[in-house]
């Protein structure tokens, strides 16, 4: 195994040395404790040591319990060389934590296999009508992506609700998978240095009036702007190019927030968005499941 | 009855070896009283035992341990790990259930009930079956190795692995589903956990009952040791009568019990020879004694045939052989009596009064709060809701705590018998209806079908301003 040494050489020797060291002791204090034909305490007679009227006599152990003794000591010393035990050596068994947690990942793959291949053949559409299939799904979704679009699937400034049948990159469930195996990365350019102050105040008060509000600046003059700037994306109406994950911002959906503040943050600075891809972590007809949980949320 | 044999209990070590041999001990068939009970004793725990795996509720095993689903079915419950409390009162109530006992008539466990005690005298049982009683015994083992003396030695152990092998094979059932497990072992298809834990527990009870048998009382078992620190002065022992039976000795029957000098004791031997543990309990109460009685049955036998009284060994107190006043009814064992019987009544309304289902809530952890663009505030919840009924169940949620909440719940909650079922919930709340950043709301679960299954649990609602 290649991995970074966090110990001395020196270490590994004298971890060695400890143990043997012990067994050794444990070996020496069986040997000098055990009876001896010259005793001067005679079997049964006192050792001199009484509590509460209670004596300590010398008899003997028995002999078997005595063997356990160096049976230990024995079992011990096979074990430590089966497993990794002497410093860094690798145990004759060849055991290793990493590969034992692989086991018991391809014990679980293989008793749930069967599950999963079962309805990787079925359609989303039909899946998500299913109960055990959604709870399945719900249940990878808490593991894997509940951290960001929160346990409930209704998301946080910056990560979309899955809920609320509004999709950046399309809610079909081709595209649902794709999302989730490959990830997606959102991209707002800055506009701040392009437009200016007051062009930057314009182009939010056209964007706000798309959704019938109005905005400190000149939506007439904001218009012409976003149609130079910003409709190759958002498209000449707001309404968004889901090719691109270009917003629709004539829907009252808001994934940073629509008031104007932050709407001109938006403009000024622009926004990164980062949807990591899952096809490592997770197998596709894990993901088949887990689309038709999310496709489920609003269909 | 003749006369028994003498035979000297204890040989001598030879001075070579410095460590204890064990010194095989041939125990005389006794009968009697207490033997009787002990008898009935051993079949009822015996029974209870064996038969356990195989009684049916509901169309499954009744009593079944699912150690890797972690449900622990005993007829109509299911207990879950999250029960674990009840084993723990379960343990403390046997716990002072032995020191009742102990204080009251000693190591009664020890020699009626215990599964050392119970197996170890069933395979005497076989022993003295297959080979004759002690004389027998004794003989046959001194003798060369011959065709009867290897059929009866074949024959024992034969009998005894098939015991050990049941014993275990029972053990697993416990485990595993018995049915299956048996046609698993017919069809020699078992999986390699149960055959190694079958062939353990056959080990285990084999070597446990017909090898080491009383050496496991007296060098192993922390309760039998523990146990003498709870006798007082007045705790039922099995005690022999020194003065009854002092000076002993042997006398014919003919002689008058009144002309003699001796004491009752005839020196017969026979307590010594009956004894599990291979100790005389002429000599006053040893920590070797398991408490079975046996030697109080021998001595009546002879005392009965010598027509004196019986009771020369009996149990007693050591006030009452010295000749004091000895009062069973103390403090102490009505004390214990009365813990005792309070923790069985709560134990037991407690167990009854179980409600079947549970609730965990967890807060969603990766953000404190949600801002919708409409400006209300939402918390989102993981309820894990633990149906530990045999039944499905259907679920109503409601929340309390907080005015104008508005949640988002599904309309039907329903759960599989035993299920776990993980529930992502919203609360939403409008900014002019929050009075703290910080407020306490209550989940309650109530089951549709039994509205007695009801559990409340609390949680936050927290909100970035009042």
């Amino acid at each position: 195994m290649t991995g970074i040494d966090f110990t001395a050489g020196w270490v590994n020797g004298w971890i060695i040395t400890i143990v043997l060291i012990n067994l050794l002791g444990c070996l020496w204090l069986l040997w000098w404790t055990r009876k001896r034909p010259e005793d001067p305490i005679g079997d049964g007679e006192s050792m001199g040591h009484s509590f509460d009227g209670i004596e300590e006599l010398n008899n003997p152990l028995p002999h078997w319990w005595l063997n356990l003794f160096y049976f230990t000591i024995a079992f011990a010393l096979i074990y430590l060389t089966l497993y990794p035990g002497w410093g860094d050596a690798k145990g004759v068994l060849g055991w290793t934590s990493v590969g034992q947690w692989e086991t018991e990942v391809q014990k679980a793959d293989n008793r749930y296999n069967d599950f999963f291949e079962e309805y990787a053949a079925l359609p989303i559409e039909q899946l998500a009508q299913n109960e055990e299939v959604i709870k399945t799904g719900q249940r990878l979704f808490g593991n894997n992506c509940a951290i960001c679009h929160g346990s409930d699937a209704r998301g946080n400034e910056g990560y979309p609700n899955l809920t609320d049948g509004d999709w950046l990159y399309g809610g079909t469930p081709d595209k649902i998978k794709e999302t989730i195996t490959n990830g997606r990365g959102g991209m707002m350019p800055a506009l701040g240095a392009a437009l200016g102050e007051q062009g930057t105040k314009d182009v939010a008060a056209y964007v706000l009036s798309l959704s019938s509000r109005s905005g400190s600046g000149d939506a007439a003059a904001g218009k012409e702007k976003f149609n130079m700037m910003c409709a190759a994306c958002h498209g000449p109406d707001g309404k968004g190019n889901q090719m691109l994950g270009a917003p629709n911002l004539a829907d009252d959906v808001w994934l940073y927030g629509g008031n104007e503040e932050t709407i001109i943050e938006t403009v000024n600075n622009g926004r990164q968005g980062k949807m990591p891809a899952f096809k490592d972590q997770l197998s596709p007809e894990k993901i088949h499941v887990l689309a038709a949980y999310v496709y489920s949320l609003s269909n | 009855m003749n006369q028994p044999e003498k035979i000297a209990v204890k040989q001598t070590n030879d001075g070579m070896d410095l460590y204890q041999k064990r010194e095989k001990i041939y125990q005389r068939h006794a009968s009697g009283f207490f033997q009787t009970l002990r008898i009935a004793t051993i079949w009822v725990t015996l029974g209870i035992y064996f038969i356990g795996p195989w009684l049916t509720w509901d169309g499954r095993q009744a009593v079944l341990f699912d150690l890797p689903e972690r449900k622990f079915y005993i007829f109509w419950f299911t207990f879950w790990p999250q029960d674990f409390l009840y084993l723990s009162w379960l343990l403390i109530i046997a716990a002072f259930a032995l020191f009742f006992f102990t204080v009251l008539a000693g190591r009664v466990w020890c020699g009626y009930t215990c599964p050392q005690t119970v197996w170890t005298t069933f395979f005497m049982w076989i022993e003295y079956m297959t080979e004759g009683d002690r004389n027998k015994r004794i003989r046959l083992d001194a003798q060369p190795m011959s065709l009867n003396k290897f059929n009866k030695k074949f024959l024992k152990h034969g009998l005894w692995l098939t015991l050990a092998f049941w014993t275990a094979f029972t053990f697993v059932g416990y485990f595993a589903p018995v049915r299956e497990l048996f046609f698993d072992i017919y069809h020699l298809n078992v999986s390699g956990w149960a055959a190694w834990w079958m062939f353990f527990f056959t080990a285990a009870t084999y070597l446990n009952a017909g090898w080491m048998r009383e050496q496991v009382c007296m060098y192993m078992c922390p309760y039998a040791r523990f146990q003498s620190v709870m006798f007082d002065r007045d705790t039922l022992i099995v005690t022999y009568d020194a003065t009854r039976g002092e000076p002993r000795g042997a006398r014919k029957k003919s002689v008058d019990r009144n002309a003699t000098e001796l004491g009752d004791c005839v020196n017969c031997q026979l307590c010594v020879q009956v004894c599990p543990t291979g100790i005389d309990i002429r000599n006053g109460l040893q920590y070797e004694c398991i408490g079975c009685a046996a030697c109080i049955d021998a001595c009546d036998s002879i005392m009965d045939q010598m027509n004196y009284p019986k009771g020369l060994i009996r149990y007693s107190t050591e006030n009452a052989v010295e000749g004091k006043a000895s009062k069973i009814l103390r403090p102490r064992l009505i004390g214990y009596g009365a813990i005792l019987c309070v923790m069985v009544v709560v134990f037991l309304t407690a167990v009854f009064a179980r409600v079947p289902l549970e609730l965990d809530i967890i807060r969603d952890r990766n953000a404190l709060f949600r801002e919708t663009w409409e400006g209300t505030i939402e918390n989102t919840y993981t309820l894990k809701i633990m149906n530990k009924t045999q039944q499905a169940q259907q679920y109503d949620i409601a929340v309390s705590g907080l005015d104008n909440v508005i949640p988002h719940i599904p309309d039907t909650i329903r759960t599989l018998p035993g299920e776990l079922l993980t529930l992502a919930i919203t609360l939403e709340m409008k900014p002019e209806d929050i009075r703290e950043r910080n407020s306490t709301v209550y989940f309650t679960v109530t089951s549709v079908n039994d509205p007695s299954q009801e559990v409340t649990e609390e949680s936050r609602f927290l909100s970035p301003r009042k």
